[in-house]
């Protein structure tokens, strides 16, 4: 048993250590230890909070947690980083799980009902708001992990009226949290549950309406609510530690999306409500010029004769499973001393910073690996730039195209190197739906194929 | 289909229509190619070079003319060679139609179909097929080279324990695909390059080549709709010989590369200007062969004047890369006009029919005038005075401060009324959430764009703080439903918190310098 001050002081001595846990990631070298913050973090918190007062259960809870153990390091250690999205996804749907959950039992518990006037109310109000965000993450957070995972169709479903629908729905939440509130004993509990019922509902709704090309935004939004989910929770248990740290968690999403939003050029609550991934249908007559495909022979003896490269890779890399050979492929070319780096969109792939996962994964080293920013400056004196499985984000018409749905967006501007080879399955369209001028360009040749077969020809041109 | 290659049969002509490489792709392409003997020869192609590239070798020309389908050459055939030729052959290769009417009246009667590569329009779709603009980029290389070798110093300047060299200056006239060329050459070999052209819109092409654009005081853009520059008003032209007097007395080597279609070259550098140049300093000439830019240069010949300044109006072609480059030229048009097995001469379109010089025994040239620089629209810009400017920053920073006074109150109105409805113990909680809000921002905000995955799968395993929850909820008895569902959610944050915390740890082991 300890007490409630030494209790109070282990949880912000947690909340120090996650905060600087999360400031860690502020660079590559740090973070490493900053996991270690917070795993110290989380077991200080959660010693301090058995061995306080008024817990029970102790066995329960050691057979949860060694039941979850074995599960979270099974996933963990066999996931694969292409599957990194899906991984985070359904682990947001825990934390949403797990805050409906505790919202049900603070109501359940007897010691709920004895609270009197404004602290009854305000209580009430949390775990209804608690289980109301809960259940939305839970359920948005398996149809993101479905979506993700190919289970279910990436293309948003939308149907007329919606919006409306949806407003209806919180309406009606918001007149059943009222009669929560003022339902006496556990009279309240059909109330509770049917506005969960429509909670679940809206969030698988959400997120259906969200199409492919919004999943990166979608998910770090679902990330920002997993987090205020916790401080909802934090709020109903009275607990600050809870609140800290929801509230880091839910502002550390809600930046990611905001960074995603930019990264697009779409305005946050357009996302949301969605139609984005929905296609739209680019005219080809407006394309002017002729695309050019090149062979794998000829592709390699560009590389070959490039002094600087910079490679581009899209989700289409993932998909491929490529990046180990265009790893294999750097290292041939650094050796031939050529200068080889990496320009990464932050929306390419399915999650923020996903790319550089896969390409960490592949041994690529980090000081290759630039943001657009970085590298757009240096692309008029780049040689030859491979875009690997992108589309929208090295789209021009994005910079030239006023009529172009991703007018604005700001993209990697490959097209001002002197060479550009776009390694494409296909002409198909990207997520946006919009043609790519790109590959119409004069000095923008097509390598057609599988993208890791691709790079595999290659290397065996640039070994040869 | 079959493509024959015969031998050029100008003694001072070395290149070849066809390279092992090209005859490789033309093969790809599915004709059956007939190449004359020692064609390549001149060029360091061999025989055996061809026929291992699945050439057919014949011994003479004649074969060619009388059995082929295509005839690929470089110079524009002479009448002996056009006397051969059968009846609907389709010929590629230079003509030079605006100069040779004879020929072309020639090649009609004998019912030839000739493509003028020198004819090909200059349009984007049609670059790979230009071969004035291949050959012009070896041109302006070599032009360098050239000159370098009879300057006889250093190009690029140098400190030494010896002392010091200057750097020389070369100062380009001319700035199409030869005198791009020749830029970028002679900056590569450390000289100091200067240019001059009358088309404005090429300063930007010259200075990122590494020249410094030179321009004289009048306004007037040379460019014109054909992409190549008219001739100047005669104020300019005053101008632009006094800007070239005062280059020529202080540069040391001149390239010069300007040329107007169908006409004899400008004279830009006149007989006094090369008085004023210092000895041992260096023309070349490329438009000796229309007339010389240099109103002293002797076509095909190198000399150097009283004065002690080489002037040099012939220049090597690199005929092993030239040959490479014009037959990819062709075979790029070959490409475009359906390769063997769709083989047509598409008088619609827009190239074919204005290189086809000559179809079915009627002569096509000129053809029709075909505009190609990109047209710049002119925006105009409104004006706006410094005192309207002012104001408007004015009006846009009061409307800043108004609005976040509006927002300011907003927030403190709700906090207020917060304040008044909350227990005391909400308001502490409130506090701690806003607070932490903040600090997440400011923390969050730094982080790396490249770790973001990390960041969510950390964040991930945080949030199974929730944890708490449960771990408060459980009791001794596991039939109550409280304890039941609090068991469930200890199980899930902890999955949460286990896997999140062991994916993060996994991927940033991987990130390595």
């Amino acid at each position: 048993m300890i007490s409630t001050q030494i209790q109070t002081a282990a949880y912000l001595f947690a909340s120090i250590l996650f905060i600087l846990s999360l400031g860690g990631l502020s660079s590559q070298e740090s973070a490493k230890h900053g996991v270690f913050y917070g795993i110290a973090g989380m077991i200080i918190t959660i010693l301090a909070t058995v061995f306080g007062a008024g817990v029970e259960g102790h066995i329960y809870i050691i057979v949860a947690i060694a039941i979850a153990s074995v599960i979270g390091i099974i996933v963990a250690r066999k996931v694969e980083m292409t599957a990194m999205p899906q991984l985070v996804a359904i682990l947001h749907s825990f934390v949403g799980l797990a805050a409906v959950l505790v919202g049900f039992g603070s109501y359940l518990d007897p010691a709920t009902h004895l609270l009197q006037g404004a602290e009854h109310n305000i209580h009430f109000v949390e775990v209804f708001v608690g289980v109301f965000i809960g259940a939305i993450t839970f359920t948005g957070s398996i149809v993101a992990w479905g979506k993700l995972d190919g289970k279910i169709r990436s293309k948003p479903l939308l149907y007329k009226g919606r919006h409306l629908v949806n407003i209806i729905l919180v309406i009606t939440s918001v007149i059943l949290g009222v009669l929560f509130t003022m339902a006496e004993g556990n009279e309240g509990l059909p109330f509770l549950m049917i506005m969960t019922a429509i909670a679940l509902f809206i969030g698988v709704m959400l997120v259906m309406a969200i199409g492919g090309a919004d999943m990166p935004v979608v998910v770090s939004m679902l990330n920002s609510y997993s987090g205020w989910a916790a401080a909802a929770a934090g709020f109903m248990l009275g607990n600050d530690l809870l609140i800290v740290t929801g509230a880091l968690v839910g502002s550390s999403g809600a930046i990611l999306s905001i960074i995603m939003c930019n990264a697009m050029n779409r305005s946050f609550l357009s996302v949301i409500f969605g139609g984005f991934g929905e296609v739209m249908h680019g005219s080809e007559a407006d394309m002017v010029g002729e695309v050019t495909s090149i062979d794998h022979e000829a592709a390699a003896e560009l590389l070959k004769n490039a002094q600087s490269i910079v490679i581009v890779p899209g989700y289409g890399m993932a998909v491929a499973k490529a990046q180990y050979p265009v790893h294999d492929m750097v290292d041939i070319l650094k050796k031939a001393g050529k200068q080889v780096r990496f320009g990464i969109h932050p929306v390419a792939g399915r999650l923020p910073g996903h790319m550089n996962v896969l390409l960490a994964e592949a041994n690529v080293s980090y000081d290759l690996v630039l943001e657009m920013d970085e590298i757009n400056e240096d692309l008029p004196k780049t040689d030859v730039v491979m875009v690997i499985g992108a589309n929208d984000i090295v789209n021009p018409g994005a910079e030239e195209d006023k009529t172009s749905p991703i007018y604005g967006m700001p993209v990697i501007q490959v097209w001002n190197a002197r060479n550009v080879i776009v390694m494409k399955r296909s002409m198909a369209v990207g997520y946006a739906g919009v043609q790519n001028p790109l590959f119409y360009k004069e000095n923008t040749d097509m390598l057609y194929g599988d993208a890791k077969e691709s790079v595999d020809k290659l290397n065996g041109f640039l070994r040869g | 289909m079959k493509v024959g290659i015969p031998k050029e049969i100008e003694p001072k002509e070395f290149r070849v229509a066809a390279t092992p490489k090209t005859v490789n792709r033309l093969i790809k392409q599915g004709f059956d190619v007939f190449i004359q003997k020692d064609a390549g020869l001149k060029a360091n192609f061999s025989n055996e070079d061809f026929k291992a590239a699945g050439a057919t070798i014949v011994p003479s020309a004649i074969e060619i003319y009388k059995e082929c389908d295509v005839v690929l050459k470089v110079l524009a055939p002479k009448f002996e060679e056009v006397e051969l030729m059968k009846e609907g052959l389709v010929l590629l290769s230079y003509l030079w139609p605006a100069q040779n009417p004879d020929l072309l009246k020639k090649l009609a009667d004998q019912k030839v179909n000739a493509v003028a590569m020198d004819a090909i329009p200059r349009i984007s779709r049609a670059q790979k097929m230009d071969v004035l603009s291949s050959m012009a980029n070896i041109a302006g290389y070599r032009a360098v080279i050239e000159g370098a070798n009879h300057y006889g110093k250093f190009l690029n300047g140098q400190i030494t324990a010896a002392g010091k060299v200057d750097p020389a200056k070369v100062l380009v006239i001319g700035a199409g695909v030869a005198g791009l060329a020749a830029i970028g050459t002679a900056n590569s070999l450390g000289a100091i390059v200067r240019a001059f052209d009358t088309r404005l819109e090429v300063a930007e092409q010259i200075q990122s080549m590494g020249a410094e654009f030179l321009s004289v005081d009048i306004k007037e853009d040379g460019a014109t709709a054909s992409g190549y520059s008219k001739v100047m008003s005669k104020e300019f032209i005053e101008a632009e010989m006094a800007l070239f007097k005062a280059q020529a007395a202080e540069v040391d080597i001149i390239i010069t590369t300007a040329q107007i279609p169908g006409r004899e070259a400008p004279k830009l550098i006149l007989e006094d200007h090369v008085k004023v140049m210092k000895a041992g300093s260096v023309i070349v000439d490329l438009a000796a062969s229309t007339g010389g830019n240099c109103a002293l240069t002797k076509n095909d010949e190198i000399y150097t004047t009283d004065n002690g300044v080489t002037i040099i109006g012939k220049l090597d072609q690199l005929p092993n890369q030239a040959s490479q480059l014009y037959g990819n030229n062709l075979c790029h048009l070959l490409d475009d006009m359906g390769k063997a097995e769709n083989f047509k001469i598409n008088m619609e379109d827009d190239v074919v029919k204005r290189a086809m010089v000559t179809y079915q025994g009627k002569i096509n040239w000129p053809p029709e005038p075909l505009p190609v620089s990109p047209q710049k629209p002119k925006i105009e810009e409104p004006v706006v005075s410094p005192e309207e400017l002012a104001l408007a920053k004015a009006k846009a920073s009061r409307k800043k401060i108004i609005g976040m006074v509006v927002k300011l109150s907003v927030i403190g109105l709700f906090l207020f009324l917060l304040g008044k409805v909350a227990p005391s113990d909400f308001m502490g909680h409130f506090t701690v959430f806003v607070l932490a809000v903040f600090v997440g921002w400011q923390v969050i905000w730094n982080v790396s764009h490249a770790l973001h995955t990390p960041l969510m799968s950390v964040t991930n395993a945080i949030s199974g703080i929730i944890i708490i929850g449960g771990l408060l909820q459980v009791s001794d008895d596991i039939s109550s439903p409280m304890t039941i569902l609090a068991f469930v959610a200890i199980l899930v944050a902890s999955i949460n918190i286990v896997g999140g915390f062991f994916v993060t740890h996994r991927m940033l082991k991987m990130f390595k310098k």
